[in-house]
């Protein structure tokens, strides 16, 4: 299964270096919207290792991708005029510097979620829901006071480097690297750390570190697509990282079903193409958000795309 | 000194609102083991309801002023059993964290119906009581904070005696030790959990008049920072009780007047979260409370 797997990621990468060798003939707002759909993939893969796979309900995971993007802009805006200058900046420095922004992006969105994921050791459920709600709060607030990077202003003037190869070859690398840890034989820890705390720890898992484990792998690629949303946009601001980012991408994990990767991904490609295709009752858009919310959890609490007999697990055992 | 004092006064009455809205939380905690996440809109219905209420009643007379109180908190109730019934009932097989993410939806259906049918514009709050200005001394008390003070001493007592004397409080009671023991015992847990809704949406709805009158303005969105603060108020004092849930209220009040107060004001929200952190890091029971043990 991991050989096929691993095919598949080359395979991704390279068609996705392809189409962006293609990509001047693609109409460009098609292309914008695309290129969304591969950063919410990366979102919400990540929180489904989280979420998902490992039971921690994280609602602060905008905070991560806030993390990731302002680091990587400060590495583009702040070191990367050196940079370019020291290489000649050509397209292959451009190239390794924005894969050493993005990284360093990661990196440090990872600590954050070390910082998260440690507190959170000891709460479950709802505590845990509003921990890391709280969480997201505070860092964006840290970064609406951090004047060196645009305060409540937000900041402006990165260079726009994403384009559709990174963007999928990142998604591709996450689905893999969750696929992948998921289906390993150390990856059944997270999903008996998501059954039954108590059961995992008496067979000799350690809870702690699969919590840490996943909130940490989870905030990295979290981190990464916060530095391709921002060398996308152009611009960010502490108010587009904030809680309302955070339910959006929950939504999009429990609409695939929490641990249901396809599904998550699926998820991802319609919940960032509904705004558009709502764009002419852009106004309603939040209500039928949680319209679907609540319908969803009230019929199809396993998400719309995981089959029955997985849902009857879901329900409360005790 | 008399910053200081003006200062506390300031946090106290902003910390008897918090209490009030920390109730509602620690009560369909203690009920249910459930953190309604839309608390906090109930709060802001309940202001938006004092607004349009306000229409009705003559401005700045006493007598108007309770009227639109007590009808807020009636819609507020209401609001709050409907809520229940409607989105909660259902999932209470389920897990936890369904009704959560329920809760979340239904947060988020508030806020942004409000939006629709209110508008997203801040608008004024109507002005309900006779407003006058007292100094003593140096103090500048005004009526709406004394308006706060009454209301909520008034509104704590009433819950107090509710809880501790009829016997609906006391079923109340009952069902947050042990659900099963309690319907074993003859209460029916149905009508007791819409009890609780009801209570704790009504004293929102309080809290959200209050609020309205210090702070001036009312938005749709106003809920989402002092619920998040007043569900801190209740972790702080103990989540699932009541006198705690007035302490930590009173607590995060006069924290936040003096953080507002210093020079660090911009930070203020990050140290509600922060002080949660903390709590729950270290004292998770909170000051009153006690921690459960979870048994296998």
């Amino acid at each position: 299964m991991l050989a096929r797997a691993k095919i598949l990621l080359f395979g991704v990468i390279s068609a996705s270096l392809g189409a962006q060798a293609l990509s001047g003939h693609i109409n460009p707002y098609f292309l914008d919207v695309i290129i969304g759909i591969g950063i919410n993939i990366i979102l919400a893969v990540s929180l489904n290792l989280i979420n998902g796979y490992t039971g921690q309900f994280s609602l602060g995971h905008a905070g991560f991708m806030a993390v990731g993007a302002y680091t990587s802009a400060a590495v583009s805006i702040f070191f990367g005029p050196h940079f370019l200058a020291r290489l000649g900046g050509g397209g292959a420095a451009i190239a390794l510097l924005f894969f050493i922004a993005l990284l360093a992006g990661g990196t440090v969105a990872a600590v954050a979620g070390l910082l998260v994921g440690a507190p959170s050791l000891r709460l479950k459920g709802d505590y845990l829901a509003i921990v890391t709600l709280g969480f997201g709060e505070i860092i964006r607030v840290i970064f609406r006071n951090i004047p060196a990077l645009g305060g409540a202003l937000g900041l402006n003037g990165i260079p726009g480097y994403t384009n559709l190869f990174w963007v999928f070859a990142f998604a591709a690398l996450t689905v893999y690297t969750v696929t992948a840890m998921v289906n390993s034989t150390y990856g059944k820890g997270f999903l008996a750390v998501h059954d039954n705390e108590v059961a995992a720890e008496a067979m000799g898992l350690n809870p702690t570190k699969y919590k840490l484990v996943a909130f940490l792998t989870g905030a990295f690629f979290a981190g990464i697509a916060g530095g391709l949303y921002g060398h996308f946009k152009f611009s960010i601001d502490p108010k587009g990282f904030d809680f309302i980012k955070s339910i959006e991408i929950v939504v999009m994990v429990i609409l695939g079903g929490m641990g249901n990767t396809v599904g998550v991904i699926i998820a991802a490609v319609i919940l960032t193409l509904l705004p558009e295709v709502l764009r002419p009752v852009a106004d309603y858009r939040m209500i039928v958000y949680s319209l679907l919310l609540i319908v969803l959890m009230l019929t199809r609490p396993q998400g719309l795309f995981t089959p029955r007999k997985r849902a009857l697990a879901e329900r409360k055992t005790t | 000194m008399n910053e200081f004092l003006q200062q506390l006064l300031n946090g106290l009455s902003l910390g008897a609102i918090y209490a009030l809205i920390a109730l509602g939380y620690t009560m369909v905690y203690g009920v249910l083991r459930f953190i309604n996440f839309a608390h906090s809109d109930v709060f802001m219905i309940g202001a938006f309801a004092g607004f349009y209420l306000s229409r009705y009643v003559p401005r700045e007379s006493l007598a108007g002023g309770f009227a639109v109180l007590v009808g807020a908190m009636l819609i507020c109730a209401v609001l709050g059993i409907v809520i229940e019934r409607l989105a909660y009932r259902p999932l209470r097989s389920h897990s936890k964290l369904n009704v959560l993410i329920t809760a979340i939806g239904v947060s988020l259906l508030l806020e942004n119906v409000g939006q629709l049918m209110f508008g997203a514009k801040t608008k004024a709050s109507p002005v309900l009581f006779p407003s006058k200005t007292f100094t003593f001394g140096g103090l500048v008390v005004s009526s709406n904070q004394i308006a706060v003070f009454v209301v909520a001493i008034v509104l704590l007592i009433g819950l107090r005696f509710i809880v501790m004397k009829t016997r609906i409080g006391t079923a109340m009671r009952a069902l947050s030790f042990n659900p099963i023991a309690a319907s074993l015992v003859g209460i029916n847990n149905d009508v007791v959990i819409s009890f609780t809704f009801g209570l704790g949406s009504a004293l929102a709805g309080a809290g959200g008049i209050l609020y309205s009158m210090n702070y001036q303005a009312i938005d749709p969105l106003m809920g989402v920072l002092p619920g998040l603060k007043a569900f801190v108020a209740a972790v702080l004092g103990g989540i699932g009780n009541i006198p705690g849930a007035a302490l930590g209220g009173l607590v995060i009040g006069v924290i936040e007047s003096f953080s507002n107060g210093s020079r660090w004001s911009t930070w203020t929200d990050a140290i509600a979260f922060t002080l949660l952190i903390l709590i729950l890091l270290f004292r998770p029971g909170g000051l009153l409370g006690k921690l459960e043990v979870e048994k296998v």
